[in-house]
């Protein structure tokens, strides 16, 4: 029994009451007490990390105390490789996100006065972004399926909020539809989830008990349904992705930065985890399909993003092509790939995260999310233009940033992988390839009009990043170069727990291949 | 010449149905012989300690562990663990109804002068305070309601169903405002009762030529020897099944509902929707589960269609209210659908029985107390001319009053059954005993089962969309300008919300308690 992780969810939820019951008038202080226990968050789990050991036990730092007997519930937190650099990302992406929407609900004001968002009230923002913060680490800790499916739930609602009443002119819709979307998603898995219960019949929901506890290849198949289907609409996966646009546009970019970056990885994140070593057979049957569906989305994510005229939901499409490449990882059951698909889900939040912020703080200086309404940006504000080129030339994949090293072994992983023999999965990994170009174009293209050119005249009055605007770019920016040159820390720690996977997936090990960096 | 035996009653038993209605009997005397200025000063405490004497005689045999084994009164009443859960149940949600109805201002001075008639405008000028008779009224319904679910045979429940609707016939009819709905509401629930009480009678009369007792083990038993093809039997049991479904709201025999929950005072209706239909819920498994419980191989396909129903039902036509109190009575069908999923999940062992049954209880008292909580926020928001009811009136209301706002907002996560509320775990226990009981070995139902869970989950995605547009349209709306006003709440009102908040929560975040007390009241099943 380890306290460390029920104290790394405590103290952001008690944070957020603190916040909260703070008196009226105190917006400054709730931002402070914020940044203050997100960054006591970040310590801590530094703190815990640097006692991980990747050659250990699979699930370290493990408790469990009894919740519900009735149900067979237990409150059960241990964390696997994935896991943990998943938890860190979250942790680093709050106090960066807090940081960033510091004046998002106290009325923004552009250069020329128009009004960008109306005051709203500060505490509760905050307060939200503390409860989420307790639940993405829930959600990623969680051993007891139970308690998983409890926060996969839960953290949609201060979400629902944070989009709903901080976000732009088309913000309830797009709330409103994040909210059906993922809600239907959750139920079907919640029959799921009661499904595995009743049909493995050993009256608990401990994740390593019930490994291997559904034979039958039927009812293996029904269940995996359920939950892939929640963790698509999470994901996103094509044809199930048309909410993750408005939502990711319309919300603050903060929040944004926390849907796309972290909310959405528990999609992929459930599929490596629960899709495939609770349903081993079903998961290797299903697995032409999904590869399918999976370069549909690179492709389709890649090409639609190209036509967008919204700077946030361009980036919301290039996503949607980021996360097809992760799922086409999780299925192709290599050990290169597999492993590329985890590091990519940290590098993907790094990048996405990064230009995210960067065309929050552009829209915040001009009022308008259109790319046309720009242009010349490097001229006026070198700085804001520089950290965007980089977050952009992350999210091209540019080979020494970090998400370079994910998106090859990811393609190498597939392109080699032998798991379905017939060479199907070569292919799917030379198509997926055409998106780099594609990925080139939309994001070029975008910086380009955007940042290049004459300068147009409203943004003649921007300023450069202010040094709170430097602190929010910059350690994304460094953490992107820097995982960009030696990934090795990450891919020490999630290589065992992919490993694992592996194993419990039945993959003949001698695909279980060793390296393939990229450097 | 032979002489009559004296019937065995057994009082300790009994004492909380006797308590209950020897109240409304000194109340109705108060009525007759009171002066009108004190009425309201006896009535209140009388009822309030009546509910709570009655509720705390319920404690002492559970406490005690006296539950009794064997049907009481010479086998008319059964008061076994699920009957003790039911009443402490309704106890609590009819005192707390009671504190809602003790606001000023619900009720109408005079019900029998013609609306917007001279009479009227006098009995308002100088009463003012409005009937005093509804409390012995309540405390009638509440005495049926206890004695509904308990009834050991069909008679008993007859007498059961009446005592309890009776007195809501006329309680609906007694709004101070909008006065014609009010009235329209008690006429089409009073017209469209008789006519269900009718067809729960005559389906008894049916079962009696069947099996030639009323009792419902005797039923039963009967059952087990003779034919089920019966015409008389089949006739019996839909004329019995109509009655009962009439009075939960399942589709297709729901309209009443939203008619009569609009039009309502709304203490009225918070009580009719909890307490009403824990009783009738309860009234229901006594029935399928006791009385025809050999005949589940015809009456469970039957009850499989209702229970889809009623769900798509309820679900979808809540999308199109704009009124609160009916798209809450649109919510009460739906959850009447949800748990009908709970009633067929009968066919398995004892033990896996007593954990649907522990289910349907659990999600019986989460439920309800949430709805008590909602219809009390109802109450408080408030237009000149009486409650705001439609929508389009709440828009803003998180911008004017965040708490109460926020309160209802949670209210209605609950019913949605989001986690970290206690409608999550009431869905979850009546869905995870619905697929536990289609396990089993020979039962055809089995593959049925587990597709009206998935019609379950898809009603509930679809009834998030409506309780998520309340929220959209109280927290995302800019408010109107000419908005209603929120009415300062009265102590009761404000103990009322507080406690089903705190139910709310308290369940949402640790179940384990609450479920503790529903398995022990439920895992000796029902008397036989």
């Amino acid at each position: 029994m380890s306290p460390w992780l029920p104290i790394l969810m405590a103290v952001p939820v008690v944070g957020a009451i603190v916040v909260a019951l703070l008196p009226k008038g105190s917006d400054k202080l709730a931002k402070q007490v914020t940044l203050a226990v997100s960054l006591l968050v970040l310590v801590l789990t530094g703190v815990m990390a640097a006692g991980f050991k990747p050659s250990g036990e699979r699930f370290q730092f493990t408790a469990a105390y009894d919740w519900i007997p009735s149900f067979g519930v237990k409150f059960g937190v241990g964390v696997d490789g994935v896991a943990l650099v998943l938890i860190a990302l979250s942790v680093v992406l709050v106090p960066i996100v807090v940081l960033a929407s510091w004046h998002d609900a106290d009325g923004v004001k552009t250069a020329d006065g128009t009004l960008i968002t109306p005051k709203r009230s500060v505490k509760t923002y905050f307060s939200l972004l503390l409860v989420l913060e307790t639940m993405m680490i829930g959600v990623f800790a969680a051993t007891d399926i139970f308690l998983f499916y409890v926060f996969f739930e839960a953290m949609l609602i201060p979400m629902y909020f944070m989009i709903g009443s901080y976000g732009g002119a088309q913000r309830s819709y797009a709330a409103v539809k994040f909210l059906l979307y993922s809600l239907f998603g959750g139920l079907l898995m919640l029959v799921a989830v009661i499904g595995l219960y009743v049909v493995a019949g050993s009256k608990t929901f401990m994740f390593p008990e019930l490994v291997g506890a559904i034979q039958d290849p039927t009812t293996q198949k029904w269940l995996f349904g359920g939950f892939f289907i929640a963790f698509a609409i999470k994901a996103p996966l094509w044809p199930v992705h048309t909410w993750l646009p408005d939502a990711a546009a319309q919300a603050p970019a903060g929040a944004a930065v926390l849907l796309v970056g972290v909310l959405d990885k528990v999609g992929t994140f459930g599929m490596l985890r629960f899709c495939l070593e609770l349903f081993p057979d079903a998961a290797k049957a299903f697995t032409m399909p999904i590869v399918v569906l999976a370069v549909i989305s690179i492709i389709y994510g890649a090409i639609v993003a190209i036509g967008q005229t919204d700077m946030k939901r361009l980036i919301a499409y290039t996503s949607i092509s980021h996360f097809g490449f992760i799922v086409l990882g999780v299925f192709a059951m290599s050990a290169t790939a597999q492993s590329g698909a985890a590091l990519y889900m940290v590098n993907h939040g790094f990048a996405t995260g990064a230009l995210f912020l960067a065309a929050g703080f552009l829209i915040a200086r001009r009022g308008s999310p259109f790319i046309g309404d720009y242009g010349g940006v490097q001229k006026v504000a070198p700085l804001l233009a520089g950290f965007f080129l980089v977050a952009g030339l992350a999210g091209l994949s540019l080979p020494g940033l970090s998400s370079f090293v994910s998106e090859f072994m990811v393609m190498i992983g597939t392109y080699s992988s032998a798991a379905h023999g017939s060479g199907a999965l070569t292919v799917a990994a030379v198509i997926a390839a055409l998106a780099v170009i594609l990925a080139a174009v939309y994001i070029l293209w975008m910086i380009q009009r955007a940042m290049n050119g004459p300068t147009a005249e409203p943004v003649k009055l921007f300023k450069d990043l202010n040094a709170r605007e430097v602190w929010v770019l910059a350690p994304l920016i460094a953490l992107i170069i820097g995982f960009g040159f030696f990934p090795k820390p990450l891919l020490d720690v999630i290589n065992p727990s992919v490993h694992q996977t592996l194993t419990n997936v039945q993959v003949p090990t001698s695909t279980i291949a060793e390296k393939g960096t990229g450097q | 010449m032979n002489t009559i035996p004296a019937p065995t009653i057994e009082y300790g038993t009994l004492a909380p149905l006797l308590v209950v209605f020897g109240a409304a009997i000194i109340g109705v005397l108060v009525e007759a012989f009171a002066p009108r200025y004190l009425r309201k000063a006896i009535h209140v405490p009388l009822t309030l300690l009546s509910l709570f004497g009655a509720f705390a005689l319920v404690l002492v045999q559970v406490l005690r562990g006296q539950v009794a084994t064997t049907a009481s009164a010479m086998g008319a009443v059964a008061v076994d663990g699920p009957s003790l859960f039911i009443w402490g149940v309704i106890l609590v949600l009819s005192f707390v109804c009671v504190l809602l109805i003790n606001d000023e201002g619900h009720f109408v001075a005079s019900a029998a002068a013609v609306p917007g008639s001279a009479d009227e405008e006098e009995a308002e000028a100088e009463g003012g305070g409005g009937h005093t008779e509804v409390y012995p009224l309540v405390l009638f319904a509440v005495g049926g309601m206890l004695l509904f679910p308990a009834a050991h045979d069909l008679l008993m429940m007859f007498v059961a169903l009446e005592v309890m609707s009776l007195p809501l016939y006329l309680l609906c009819g007694l709004a101070r405002r909008r006065r014609l709905l009010s009235q329209e509401a008690s006429m089409k629930y009073f017209l469209l009762g008789a006519f269900s009480s009718a067809f729960f009678l005559y389906g008894t009369a049916m079962i009696y030529g069947y099996a030639g007792t009323v009792s419902l083990p005797g039923i039963n038993e009967a059952l087990a020897k003779g034919s089920g093809l019966d015409p008389l039997l089949m006739l019996g049991l839909a004329l019995l099944g109509v009655g009962l479904l009439f009075k939960i709201g399942a589709a297709p025999f729901h309209a009443w509902k939203p008619d009569v929950y609009q039009g309502a005072p709304t203490p009225i209706t918070a009580l009719m929707a909890s307490g009403t239909l824990v009783a009738a819920v309860g009234a229901v498994l006594r029935v399928f589960w006791v009385g025809l419980g050999n005949l589940d191989w015809n009456w469970r396909p039957i009850i499989w269609g209702v229970a889809a129903l009623t769900m798509i039902v309820g679900s979808i036509l809540a999308i199109t209210q704009t009124d609160i109190k009916r798209m809450l009575a649109y919510s009460s069908i739906a959850h009447a659908g949800f748990l009908l999923v709970g009633v067929m999940a009968t066919f398995g062992t004892a033990a896996q029985n007593a954990v649907s049954l522990k289910a349907i209880l659990f999600y019986l008292a989460v439920y309800s107390i949430t709805t008590v909580g909602a219809f009390a926020v109802v109450t408080l928001v408030r237009d000149p001319g009486g409650e705001a009811g439609h929508l389009s009136r709440w828009a803003g209301l998180g911008k004017r009053s965040p708490m109460l706002a926020g309160v209802f907002a949670f209210f209605l996560l609950a019913f949605a059954g989001i986690p970290l509320t206690s409608g999550f775990f009431g869905k979850y226990a009546v869905f995870a005993a619905a697929l536990n009981s289609g396990t089993q070995p020979g039962d055809s139902m089995g593959g049925w089962m587990a597709g009206l869970v998935v019609v379950g989950v898809v009603a509930s995605a679809i009834a998030a969309f409506f309780y998520v547009r309340v929220i959209v349209l109280m927290f995302f709306s800019e408010p109107a300008a000419d908005g209603p006003a929120i009415a300062v709440p009265s102590t009761g009102t404000v103990a009322v919300i507080a406690v089903s908040l705190l139910v709310t929560v308290g369940v949402g975040l640790y179940p384990e308690s609450l479920l503790g007390v529903a398995n022990d009241a439920a895992h000796s099943l029902f008397i036989r």
